[in-house]
């Protein structure tokens, strides 16, 4: 299955098929969650038709794996019609929500549309916490009722736990809280930049030693941590680094905005083209910032080339880097996770002077963390 | 022989991929490669067509091969797609196919 998966993306990379898209609906949102990266304000969203029109020319395209996000899809009138249509298209389809406004009826909908996977974003086990990162009371209990509803009905539930400093002690209470609802659970402990660049967030981010502790859980990691917290294998050698692509983005992957705007990703906010201008298959085609994107490999990237974690204890996100000012660069915040994973420095930090990640320094400030408590008591 | 009719399966994800016909049941996950002449079988089964008539239309006309050598490759191809449930197979017209 994975080698399959494997084959077709390596199919779809010689033949400059865009496999994966992540499209977003809406930024709209019925949750203010502390750590999210979307401006909620509906800007000028794409109308239904505008959507329909999309999705036809995404499946001409080739694209397979579709991802529906938000912002919260739901907020949506329309989304019962577009999943519908993109169904009807065949789509391997995934869903985010927070699962707020499932209720019978919309889980019965979603079952009958056959998903691949709904993931609900969950932050603890614990309502005050879950509730006082989404700044929605009760969301909790009514996204357990979501998911609770769509798995009732055989539908793949995801748990999706982003860890930040509010709720970094609850994890564990998330696992169960996943297996008691008939769900997966996956976590993500890193927090990320606002699309327009605004890194104020950042300063919500998990701790180094905090990191350390997730690297070496192995109930999260799906391996053992002696595996995945390994010494890093030296850099890359010189030929793997020219046939070593950063990542999917811009290959074999793209977002698209609630407004049209093609990105190489969700995470990589580098403006390719809007939909609404220019057919997707030319921006995915004959975009000069897509072929740019799509011309790196490892041994364009002039730090990381060298870096002893090149070899693959780095999962280095070259939107990120991005985001701090180079695509060509390193990512701080993937150089933090490398040495939290290994104790060993990247070649960004050592080019830094090794000093810790902007973003993750800040906490460290001597301000009292909001939601420590949470932690204590876990 | 009673006629076999077929029809794709709703609850599957699907996508032609470098001549290769890509399909995901979407209820596990399952991923099934079809190649050309199977792929050619999978687009034409829109249950209201006999699968000798689709082996006719789609399979022995594109590819240069004998019915008698095709249909019973077929039957073989859309048995085993029907026990993965990417596939369903009646002896009547199946009037919810897309």
């Amino acid at each position: 299955m994975i080698a399959m998966i494997r084959e077709m993306s390596n199919t779809a990379q010689r033949l400059n098929i865009p496999l994966g898209v992540q499209l977003d609906l809406t930024y709209r949102c019925n949750e203010r969650c502390v750590h999210c990266y979307l401006d909620h304000d509906d800007h000028g969203e794409m109308s239904t038709a505008e959507i329909k029109d999309l999705l036809d020319q995404m499946a001409e395209a080739g694209v397979f794996f579709l991802t529906i996000s938000g912002g919260e899809i739901l907020m949506r009138r329309d989304f019962f019609e577009i999943l519908e249509h993109a169904r009807r298209l065949m789509f391997c389809v995934k869903l985010k929500t927070n699962a707020v406004m499932i209720h019978e009826a919309e889980a019965d909908r979603i079952a009958a549309l056959t998903m691949e996977s709904v993931q609900i974003s969950v932050y603890s086990h614990r309502a005050e916490v879950h509730d006082a990162i989404t700044k929605l009371p009760g969301s909790l209990k009514k996204s357990m009722r979501g998911a609770k509803l769509l798995a009732e009905r055989g539908v793949k539930v995801i748990f999706a736990n982003v860890l930040m400093r509010e709720n970094f002690g609850d994890y564990q209470g998330v696992q169960a809280l996943a297996a008691e609802a008939g769900a997966e659970y996956t976590v993500d402990p890193t927090i990320t930049p606002m699309m327009d660049g605004d890194r104020s967030i950042l300063n919500l981010n998990i701790e180094r030693a905090e990191l350390e502790q997730v690297f070496r859980d192995a109930s999260l990691l799906g391996m053992s941590s002696e595996e995945f917290c390994a010494p890093p294998a030296g850099p890359m050698d010189e030929e793997d680094a020219m046939n070593t692509l950063p990542c999917s983005a811009g290959h074999t992957a793209c977002y698209v905005s609630p407004y049209g705007e093609v990105y190489p990703c969700v995470q990589f906010p580098l403006p390719t083209g809007n939909v609404r201008t220019t057919k997707f298959i030319d921006i995915w085609k004959h975009s000069p910032q897509m072929n740019e994107v799509r011309s790196i490999t490892m041994a364009d990237l002039p730090v990381c080339s060298t870096c002893s974690h090149g070899g693959g204890s780095c999962s280095r996100c070259p939107g990120l880097a991005y985001l701090e000012g180079n695509m060509r660069g390193p990512s701080s915040q993937d150089c933090e996770k490398s040495y939290a994973r290994t104790g060993v420095e990247t070649a960004g930090m050592k080019l830094r002077g090794t000093q810790p990640a902007a973003g993750l320094v800040q906490i460290q400030l001597a301000v009292p963390r909001p939601g420590l408590q949470y932690v204590a008591s876990a | 022989m009673s006629a076999v009719y077929i029809a794709r399966s709703r609850e599957v994800a699907a996508r032609m991929l470098g001549g290769e016909m890509m399909i995901m049941s979407a209820r596990d996950s399952t991923l099934f490669s079809l190649n050309a002449t199977a792929a050619a079988i999978w687009k034409a089964a829109d249950g209201v067509t006999p699968l000798d008539e689709i082996v006719k239309q789609h399979v022995c006309a594109a590819f240069e091969v004998d019915p008698a050598v095709a249909l019973p490759d077929a039957e073989e191809l859309v048995q085993g797609l029907a026990q993965h449930g990417i596939l369903k197979i009646s002896n009547a017209p199946i009037e919810e196919a897309s």
